[in-house]
């Protein structure tokens, strides 16, 4: 053995031989480490016997931030909470947070680098159906588990995601039954904001409307993202006199949607309008008074009177200051953690395949939403709500279904 | 031999062409685990573009705004193909209609769109990676350069051309997937492009056929071609009277920068898994031109690291200091344009090139030859003084 060497030993540089035994040492150290992890682990997760790391990717930068900033304040409340109550399976959980930075391919990088790198547990994130498109091929293929927060079009079902927010069918029909019977409405004007999300849910709006209301579709409509200029709309609008305006009109859009509406004299005295897309951050910008009257179709509102609910909006306020508001993707958000806590503690392990496996039938009683539970489809069941707007920025429930299955992929529908 | 290495820029042309090599095949593979690697590919591919950039606006003087538009054609082609190939009837058996791709189904098309089909072929793919954008470039350059169009104006245009692009991508999203782009791309002719080992060997041809660019653009740069781009930039007019057609030069180069480009784009496909509108705008396309700015936009070499740095910036800032890391890199691109306004290649330029000839001592060599990429002209021998805008045409 010694000859051997010798021989080649004088031409091997020793800061190579140096670096080999450093990265070796380095080597044993980590596979030390894990062979301290019990059965919680057997993937060689960043699990150890005190500490569970998770993800955290959503854009704290850039277009979508403002959205985002409620979801990522919830998850850490919900993680907090977690934690000052005896973290999981023993263990305290650290957060490694990453910035999509608004943009979809720096959401599938980092992805990646949570999942590859940094051997996350698991990923609360995301917030666009783009970024989450842009992320699925990651978490499919390193086999990660990413709680996603907003409500969305459905058509989608992934292994490795557990959908918290509503898909499109549970937050479109019952409103739209409501609407009809509550206000005799027959005609519909359909507008949106012109990505997969508005298009989807106006698609699956006309079929409803078409084929179980009997009603008619008077008008439809989509605008570009960031789209500010809906003068020519609201004349169409004026024109056709529909009995409801149905709109899915997203982000900064909105502020110009509805103080344009308001300016062209078009308020809740003279027109129903139902929109899928204006929570309580929305209307932060918007400005109550600007909205008072109409819908928003929803799982959650703030002023939703509940035990549960008013423990999580005073914790939050208590944490991110009591002019903060709460609505339904920061709700949904809220849930994540909370969600992944009962299925890890149901499998006994952290491994993804467990948690998965172990995540169908999972309720959570104590959400501020109410009562929801996982269903097969990895989406929730819950209610829908209908939201009154209120000049102070908050919404009236004037409206609630019974927990409504989710069927992301409606047949009749498509 | 001596005509090599004159094409190489002599032996600093060597020197620096061989440092970077070592650098990108041996030296990132060796250290860098399967996932940085993975992401230095993908800096690699914006390297393309500002190595196009460096021919194009750097020796052409035709400041282009909008080479995210031949990024994302290329990128775009590389996706439709590989789309259509992850679309097989067996796993999108879920959809209404399997064996087309997951977004057309959601936005009830029934049938494979006439402009797909073609993209089922490898070939023609991997002919319209390189014909489309370069076609796209001959006829904006023809229309624009042969009526003189040029300078801010040229810009201008570049910009509407990639707001317009973006916007027909985003509104077509039966045909294009809208904003979500092409996403879940799996194989390429049944070969796994997701694999750890497909992704090194990915890495390796994208840098070899960086380094072919490089080379090519070196080969322009040294001909009779480069020191017509470089004296057209200077003093157009004169270059016109002497006899010139001045726009087919600018329409070559044009459509070169685009040809890299689209080349970066599809190898951009293949190595991150998707393509989406989000390369194609006004904002990329000006990102693409600040590596070429950071780097030099002189030095064809200089694009490369160029692209690294501000890619790793942007990466490395944005891990560890998620809610600042924006401002971060605005601070580096003021800094870049205020003190060093010839970016990384200006900076060996003024201080690298001395210390290294304090160190080796052969000042003679060293000052006799040109820097990597950078070879003056007489005309631009008399101009080193000046500032890069006075530069700029």
């Amino acid at each position: 053995m010694d000859s051997r060497l010798t021989g080649p030993t004088r031409f091997f540089p020793r800061r190579l031989a140096l670096g080999t035994a450093a990265l070796s040492l380095i080597a044993a150290s980590v596979f030390s480490q894990m062979t301290l992890a019990d059965d919680a682990n057997t993937t060689g997760l960043a699990v150890t016997p005190t500490e569970v790391t998770v993800g955290q990717l959503h854009s704290a930068t850039g277009t979508m931030a403002i959205s985002e900033t409620g979801s990522i304040q919830a998850e850490r409340l919900a993680i907090d909470q977690i934690n000052a109550s005896g973290g999981i399976l023993g263990r305290q959980i650290k957060i490694v947070q990453e910035d999509g930075a608004s943009d979809w391919p720096t959401f599938a990088e980092k992805a990646r680098k949570l999942l590859v790198n940094d051997k996350v547990a698991t990923v609360f994130g995301c917030w666009t159906s783009a970024s989450r498109k842009a992320v699925l091929p990651v978490f499919e293929k390193e086999n990660g588990l990413l709680y996603y927060p907003t409500f969305y079009e459905g058509l989608e079902q992934s292994k490795n995601v557990i959908y918290t927010g509503q898909e499109a069918t549970q937050q479109i029909l019952a409103s739209l039954d409501w609407i009809a019977k509550t206000k005799g409405a027959k005609t519909f004007y359909l507008i949106g904001s012109d990505y997969i999300w508005p298009r989807t849910s106006m698609k699956i709006a006309r079929k409803h409307i078409e084929n179980v209301l009997h009603g008619t579709v008077v008008g439809e409509d989509y605008y570009p993202l960031g789209n500010t200029q809906f003068g020519s709309l609201i004349n169409k609008v004026k024109l056709k006199k529909p009995d409801v305006v149905f709109a899915a009109v997203v982000g900064g859009s909105n502020v110009a949607f509805y103080k344009q509406l308001k300016a062209a004299g078009v308020d809740s005295t003279k027109q129903t309008l139902l929109t899928l897309s204006v929570t309580e951050d929305e209307l932060l910008g918007i400005g109550g008074e600007n909205m008072k009257g109409f819908y928003a179709s929803m799982k959650y509102f703030q002023s939703l009177d509940n035990p549960n609910n008013k423990a999580f909006v005073e914790a939050f306020k208590a944490k991110y200051g009591k002019d903060s508001v709460m609505g339904d993707v920061t709700q949904a958000a809220y849930l994540g953690p909370w969600l992944w806590k009962a299925a890890v503690e149901k499998a006994g392990s952290f491994d993804v395949d467990k948690v998965v496996a172990a995540s169908p039938g999972i309720e959570l009683k104590t959400a501020p939403e109410g009562y929801v539970k996982i269903h097969e489809n990895h989406h929730l069941w819950s209610k829908t709500r209908i939201g009154e707007v209120q000049a102070d920025g908050q919404f009236k429930v004037v409206y609630e279904s019974e927990l409504i299955e989710p069927n992301p992929f409606p047949k009749g529908y498509q | 031999m001596n005509a090599l290495n004159k094409m190489l820029g002599g032996r600093q042309g060597v020197v620096g062409l061989l440092i970077l090599a070592t650098l990108i095949l041996v030296v990132f593979p060796l250290t860098l685990d399967a996932f940085r690697l993975n992401m230095v590919g993908k800096y690699l591919t914006y390297a393309f573009v500002a190595v196009g950039l460096v021919l194009c606006w750097g020796y052409g003087g035709i400041l282009s705004l909008g080479q995210g538009v031949f990024f994302g054609l290329g990128g775009y082609c590389m996706a439709m193909f590989l789309k259509l190939e992850a679309s097989d009837p067996e796993s999108t058996k879920i959809q209404s209609t399997p064996g087309i791709p997951d977004f057309m189904d959601w936005n009830q098309i029934t049938e494979l769109p006439w402009l797909w089909v073609p993209f089922h072929s490898f070939t023609f793919t991997v002919m319209a990676v390189i014909v489309l954008p370069v076609l796209l470039a001959l006829i904006i350059g023809v229309a624009l350069f042969r009526r003189r169009v040029g300078d801010v104006y040229f810009s201008i245009v570049t910009q509407a051309i990639a707001l317009i692009l973006t916007v027909l991508i985003i509104g077509q999203q039966g045909l294009t997937g809208g904003i979500n782009g092409i996403t879940d791309l799996k194989t390429l002719l049944g070969w796994d492009i997701r694999s750890d080992s497909a992704r090194l060997l990915l890495y390796f041809i994208n840098a070899g056929l960086l380094f072919g660019c490089i080379l090519f653009g070196k080969f322009i740069l040294n001909s009779k071609l480069g020191r017509l781009l470089m004296a057209m930039r200077d003093k157009e007019e004169r270059v016109r009277f002497s006899g010139y057609d001045v726009a087919a030069f600018k329409v070559f180069v044009y459509c070169v920068a685009a040809c890299f480009s689209a080349i970066g784009g599809a190898m951009f496909a293949l190595q991150v898994g998707f393509m989406s509108p989000s390369f194609v705008g006004i904002v990329p396309s000006i990102e693409m031109v600040i590596f070429a700015a950071v780097g030099g936009r002189m030095s064809l070499l200089g694009a490369v690291y160029g692209s690294l740095l501000v890619n790793y910036g942007k990466t490395y800032f944005s891990e560890s200091f998620p809610e600042l890391w924006l401002y971060l890199m605005g601070g580096l691109f003021i800094a870049v344009v205020m003190y060093f306004p010839n970016g990384l290649a200006g900076l060996w330029e003024s201080h690298g090139r001395k210390w290294l000839s304090g160190v080796t001592r052969k000042p003679a060599t060293v000052i006799a030859s040109p820097a990597p990429g950078i070879t003056p002209t007489p005309a631009l021998a008399d101009k080193k003084a000046a500032s890069p805008l006075e530069i700029q045409p």
